[in-house]
Order: structure tokens, then C-alpha cells, then sequence
């Protein structure tokens, strides 16, 4: 599904990632973890197609398509989906005219009708109950005067609607209580097909007790230094990342 | 609503003026310049009586003693008023008697403009009369109105067939010395639409007024006049256009409301004149007085202007609150993009006690336009708690635009409450990504952002110009960001 190769990139031309290479396969959760700065987000950053991110080496493959050479809402409609750190406010716009619109978009690019205003309605209500987003949500502003919590939850509510193929959920468990953490995770795990992947980045391990992954990697200063199976999530929460931070030191000094 | 909305959306294919056609109808007009004896032709050619004859010249004697108004922010270029057509007319064989008289290339001319002339097939619930250069081609559901004694004709026509109301109206809320495009207008002034609703009548179906500049070096001064009398309501809506040409034109125009006791009128503008292209070149000069008197006691009047068109626009619709416990309201959304320029805003007099005004205004520049509000607020002194809101915020689109804001403030009652509030926003990159990454292209987001902003104003318009408004919003910002 995604194939990253060698992937280097730069903001205002400081190198961020330094040679990232990643293959994720359908049906397969990635997590992917690391200290703060190491490169997660703008990774993330890259697959979504943010332009202030300048890549300057590798290639990125979604489905045998060249990636990085799609618009942002064309990767959005080929189904890539990125849930934000920091989900962005937009008043004056509700979040029904918001999905609406978002929704007829993939189905446009589909060869699909648009949805009428009854059949939108009752899907937006399906899948409020799926994720047990407050139904006063929907009628307010996109993200405005959201707390916290309720902009994440906001985020899954998005991928449930648009059903992503791959979906990168981008510090998804910072600022959420154990409650908001669960419906989160709830949300992931029912939106979870044998078909569709996610990739899954968080700096703590207690997400990965919801949402189990079949991948870890571990990012340090702009590589991945490390891939392993679920175990090593938990050695991490164990002995922290000053662990990883040493063996690749030393590694170099070898 | 929702599906014409998603309509629009997707409607957009290309950013390009796409009323700037010109239709190849024989004129008849006269030759440039201005003079009394110009006036004077264009009188004779109105088949006007003396008293009408004298007001135009009134004006122009009072217009040649004064100087184009510089106070605005705008750079204006120097209009050359002798070489401007001051009259021009699609050419008719007969009298109209019916449809089948109008010329075919004007019938084709308003249906291409999604204005057809033809009652059937126009949009249910609204009548128009249709404003071509200098004079009105047609009224539709004259009749209609006519059996509940509403007058709605040209302008022309009210002269002919009305005189006592016109002559006891014009001119008494815009004086012909009130200032320079006023008095010009005064002076030459051609044809517009006449409005009367009578006592206790609530007109059933939207009046509107379409104006078409067509020739070329032609300027537009219509005048349009609408009284609602006591107990009656009407709503009001104009829109206007232009063909597309590299030097500028100028279109200066009236229009003076006045509602009597307990009346009440809406009035509602979808502004898209010719802008000129993305160098500034072309366009039209927009200069337009409006105004509304609150006459009676509980009289309301309400201005909703979507102002997206014209190379500059100075226009002003005000509200004089002269009835105790009249109200005046001014919606504005004012777009401007490439080297458009705006100063608009709206006066709100309070004369009478416990008047009541309401002001929003929502600026959106883009490209190297600048943007500005420009407002008053007056009490005077027997004007007993009179209350104002005012709410002006400003939208920002890239950083070579600019948005400003001069609210003026004259109170003389202590007990007055004048609130204004003000803010400034930016289209930020990160909403247009966040957009994009919902698989919603830039256009299509910045669409769906401004129309976001102007939520307040469009939800005062009548339903069908409202979705007109947001897709014209939506066409004038395009290629805008990126």
C-alpha cells in the first residue's frame, strides 16, 4: 500500500528526515514512536502533502502511485487520510457543510452521485454513534471553540465519514484524558478493516494498550532506528528512549 | 439549499467575468459631451414635461460649481465628463405593446444574464424590470401587481403616468445638492425602476431591478424611487453587469427610499459591474448615492449590498431614522481582489426617539485591492435613546492587499448606546490545508471559508440571490491564494 524509500526532507532548509524507509501493508497498524523532534510529524507532514516541506531525496509509493507528485486533495480522495496534532479552526464554517462537501468530493472522484441532504444526514448520525461524538458537535463551527478532547474525537469522526485506505493518525492521545483515550481508540479499532491500514504516531505507549499494532518503529533524529513487534513498544515505555538515543550514539562511535 | 450549495462548489471552472459579453444591438444615442443642451436633448428625447426639464438643469448648474469629493480612499483617475455618451437606448421599431415587440437580441441579451423577460419562465415570486444602458426594456408582472395597486414601472414611465407621486418624492431624500455623483445624476440621469406600494399592502413577490450596461463610452445614471406606504412592505432587489472593455465606465446612480408609518422595506444589491482585468485595466467607476428615510413611526429600513464587482466603488446606503422607534439596517459583504478598490459603508441619522440601527460590514480583500469601511453614526439631540450596533471585520488574503476601517462617531444625546466592534482575520494556509487534506480543493475551500465570514450578510438575502451571492463570492476570490 505505502512504500517509502530513502526519504530525506527539509524546512527552510534544515534536514528533518535523513533517509526514511517504511513499507506498510494492507490491514497492517504501524506505530510509529519517538522522541520529541525526531521527525514524526514531519513525516507525517510529507505523506499528507504539506508544502512547506521540501523533499529532497527518495521516492514515496501509495498503491504503485507516485505520491509526492499528487495535489493534497487528490491524495485525500485516493483515500490517505491524516488526523492533525492540532486540529485546525475554520468559524463561520459548520462541520455538516464542511463533511458534506468533503464527502461529495471522494464520491465525485469515485464516479458517485452526490448524497442527498436525508441519506448525508443519517450517515453523519451512524457514524456519530460509532465514535461517540457529542451529536452538538456537528452543528458548530469546524473545530471552533472545541476543547481539547473534543477536537480529536472530531478528527476520528472524519475518518470514520471519509473511510480511509490509509490513515495517519498524527499524536492522536496528546491532550486526551483516559476517557477521551478510549473513545478514540474505540474509534480506530471499529473503523479497522482486513483491507485498510493505519499508521499510528504517539510518543506514549499507554494508546498502544487500545490499539494494538502488529509494527513498531522507533524515530530518532530523522531516521528510523528501529522496527520491531509490539514487545518493543513496551520496552520503551520501560526504560524510556535515553536507551535507543545511546545504542545509536554508539553505533556511530563503532 | 444544501444541494444548490454543493452545486456551486462545483459549478466553478474558471475565474474569467463571464458577463463581460457585448450584444450587437442597434443604439440610438446621442453625441458625447455634457452641456445644458445636452440635457435638453436628452429631455426632449424623454418626452419630458417643463417641471422635470428644470430639475435636471437646476442640477447641473448647481454640478458645474463643485469638485469631485476627495476624501475617500481611493485613487481615482480623472474622469474626462465631456467625453462620456450620456444617452443610449436600444432602438425600437414601435411602442412596446407586448413581449413579442422586444428586439430578439435584447430578449437574448437578459436571457444569457439568467434574466429572462418572458413571466413564465422566470423564477416564481419575483418581478423585474430590465435596465438596459439608458433606458427600462421591460417590466414583467405588471399586471400582477397592479391589482393590488403596486406600481412598479420605469422610471420613465412613473414621469408620464404618476407624476404627482414623483414630483411630491424625488429628490426630498437625496437632494440634487447633495453632493457631486448626486447632482450629476440629478442633472442627466435616464431611466431606473419607480416603486409604490400603497397603504396597508404587503407586496407578495420580490421587486427587482437588472442593469445592464451594454454600449460603449456610455456612463449608466439611473434613479430609482420607492416609496412603501403606511402599514406596507416590500422587498427589493437589484443586480447589475457589464461587458468586459479595456477603458473604464461610469455609473452613477440614486436611489431614495422612503417608508411611512409602520412600513417596511428591504433592499438588497448584488453588485458585479465589470471589475477590470487582473492589471486594472478597464472596469467600472461606481459612484452611487443611496438612501432611505424612516418617515413614519415604526418604520424599518434595511440595505443588504453583496459588492463584488467595479474598478472602484463609493457608495454609502444610509438610513435617515426620522419616525420615533424607526430602525435602519445596512448588511454588507464588499469583495475586492487584483486592483480593485472600495469605500463603502453606510450613515445612520438619528432623528426621531428610541431609533434603532444595525450596521455589519464584512470586507474581503485579496490581490492588491484595498478594502475600506467607512461608516456614521449620528445622533442628534432630540433623538432619545437611540441604540446602534456596529460589527465591521475584515478578511485578509495574501499580503498585498489592504483592509481599513474609519468609523465615525457624532453623538449628541447622553442617553445613546453606540457599540462598535471590529476585527481582522487572515485565510491562514493551515485551513486551506486542512481543507485540501479533507480532499476539498483550494478553490473550493476558500468558497466555503468566505462564504463561512459572510454567513450573517448572505442569510438576509432573498433565498434565490443568496446562493447567486455565494457562487459570485466564490468567482470573484478565485485564483486568489496559491
Amino acid at each position: 500500500m505505502l512504500v517509502i524509500e530513502n526519504l530525506k526532507a527539509a524546512i527552510n532548509g534544515k534536514n528533518i528526515l535523513k533517509g526514511i524507509s517504511l513499507e506498510v501493508k494492507p490491514g497492517e497498524i504501524h506505530a510509529l514512536m519517538g522522541p520529541n523532534g525526531s521527525g514524526k510529524s514531519t513525516l507525517a507532514a510529507v505523506l499528507a502533502g504539506r508544502e512547506y516541506v521540501e523533499v529532497t531525496e527518495g521516492s514515496v509509493k501509495y498503491n504503485g502511485q507516485d505520491l509526492l507528485a499528487m495535489a493534497a486533495e487528490d491524495r485525500s480522495k485516493e483515500g490517505l487520510f491524516l488526523g492533525f496534532q492540532y486540529p485546525i479552526e475554520i468559524p463561520g464554517v459548520s462541520m455538516v457543510n464542511f463533511m458534506k462537501t468533503a464527502v461529495n468530493e471522494h464520491r465525485k472522484h469515485k464516479g458517485l452521485e452526490p448524497l442527498s441532504a436525508s441519506d448525508f444526514l443519517k450517515l453523519m448520525r451512524d457514524k456519530k454513534e460509532l465514535v461517540e461524538i457529542d451529536s452538538k458537535l456537528a452543528n458548530r463551527s469546524v473545530n471552533e471553540g472545541f476543547s481539547g478532547g473534543e477536537k480529536k474525537k472530531n478528527e476520528i469522526f472524519q475518518m470514520a465519514m471519509l473511510e480511509p485506505m490509509l490513515a495517519i493518525l498524527d499524536e492522536t492521545d496528546s491532550g486526551l484524558d483516559i476517557d477521551a483515550l478510549r473513545i478514540v481508540a474505540n474509534g480506530v479499532n471499529k473503523l479497522k478493516k482486513p483491507d485498510n491500514s493505519f499508521i499510528v504516531i504517539t510518543h506514549y505507549q499507554r494508546l498502544l494498550d487500545y490499539i494494538v499494532p502488529d509494527i513498531v518503529h522507533v524515530m530518532y533524529d530523522g531516521k528510523i532506528v528501529k522496527t520491531a513487534g509490539k514487545e518493543l513498544a513496551l520496552e520503551l515505555e520501560e526504560k524510556g528512549y535515553d536507551w535507543i538515543k545511546k545504542e545509536v550514539e554508539n553505533s556511530f562511535v563503532a | 439549499m444544501e444541494k444548490d450549495q454543493d452545486k456551486i462548489l462545483s459549478d466553478v471552472t474558471s475565474g474569467d467575468y463571464k458577463y463581460g459579453f457585448y450584444s450587437d444591438i442597434e443604439m440610438d444615442s446621442i453625441p458625447k459631451g455634457l452641456s445644458e443642451e445636452v440635457i435638453r436633448m436628452i429631455s426632449a428625447k424623454k418626452n419630458e414635461p417643463d417641471w422635470l426639464l428644470e430639475f435636471r438643469l437646476k442640477s447641473y448648474r448647481h454640478w458645474v460649481t463643485k469638485k469631485m469629493p476627495g476624501w475617500a480612499n481611493l485613487k481615482v483617475p480623472s474622469i474626462n465628463y465631456q467625453d462620456i455618451i450620456y444617452y443610449a437606448a436600444p432602438k425600437q421599431r414601435k411602442a412596446l405593446d407586448s413581449l413579442d415587440d422586444i428586439d430578439p437580441e435584447l430578449k437574448k441579451t437578459f436571457d444569457k444574464l439568467g434574466i429572462p423577460l418572458e413571466e413564465q419562465k422566470h423564477l416564481a415570486g419575483v418581478a423585474v424590470d430590465a435596465v438596459m444602458d439608458s433606458v427600462s426594456v421591460k417590466t414583467t408582472f405588471k399586471e400582477t401587481l397592479a391589482e393590488l395597486g403596486i406600481i412598479f414601472c420605469s422610471f420613465s414611465e412613473a414621469v408620464r403616468e404618476y407624476p404627482d407621486l414623483v414630483k411630491r418624492y424625488m429628490g426630498t431624500v437625496v437632494p440634487y445638492t447633495d453632493n457631486y455623483f448626486a447632482s450629476l445624476n440629478s442633472a442627466v440621469f435616464s431611466d431606473g425602476s419607480f416603486c409604490y406600494i400603497p397603504k396597508g399592502v404587503r407586496c407578495p413577490m420580490e421587486l427587482s431591478t437588472y442593469f445592464r450596461i451594454n454600449a460603449a463610452n456610455t456612463g449608466q445614471f439611473e434613479r430609482t424611487l420607492l416609496i412603501a406606504d403606511e402599514e406596507a412592505y416590500v422587498s427589493y432587489l437589484e443586480g447589475c453587469t457589464a461587458p468586459q472593455r479595456d477603458e473604464n465606465q461610469l455609473h452613477a446612480a440614486i436611489v431614495e427610499i422612503v417608508a411611512e408609518k409602520n412600513a417596511e422595506v428591504k433592499y438588497s444589491t448584488v453588485q458585479n459591474w465589470y471589475p477590470g482585468d487582473k492589471d486594472g485595466k478597464g472596469g467600472v467607476f461606481n459612484f452611487v448615492t443611496k438612501r432611505g428615510m424612516c418617515k413614519g413611526e415604526n418604520s424599518k429600513i434595511s440595505w443588504t449590498q453583496i459588492e463584488t464587482g467595479s474598478a472602484i466603488t463609493w457608495k454609502y446606503p444610509s438610513c435617515i431614522l426620522r419616525g420615533d422607534n424607526s430602525s435602519g439596517e445596512f448588511y454588507s459583504v464588499a469583495v475586492t481582489n487584483n486592483h480593485q478598490q472600495a469605500d463603502t459603508g453606510t450613515k445612520m441619522t438619528h432623528i426621531g426617539k428610541n431609533t434603532k440601527s444595525t450596521i455589519v460590514s464584512k470586507g474581503i480583500s485579496a490581490g492588491r485591492s484595498q478594502n475600506s469601511y467607512r461608516g456614521l453614526v449620528k445622533v442628534l439631540k432630540n433623538a432619545t435613546n437611540a441604540r446602534n450596533y456596529s460589527q465591521c471585520d475584515s478578511l485578509l488574503m495574501g499580503d498585498r492587499c489592504g483592509a481599513h476601517t474609519f468609523p465615525y462617531l457624532e453623538v449628541d444625546n447622553q442617553s445613546a448606546i453606540v457599540e462598535h466592534e471590529a476585527t481582522t482575520s487572515k485565510i491562514g494556509e493551515d485551513q486551506i490545508f486542512y481543507c485540501n487534506q479533507r480532499g476539498i480543493s483550494t478553490e473550493d475551500a476558500i468558497g466555503l471559508i468566505v462564504n463561512g465570514y459572510a454567513r450573517e450578510v448572505l442569510n438576509k438575502l432573498p433565498m434565490e440571490f443568496a446562493v447567486e451571492a455565494q457562487k459570485l463570492l466564490q468567482i470573484s476570490l478565485e485564483g486568489s491564494v496559491g
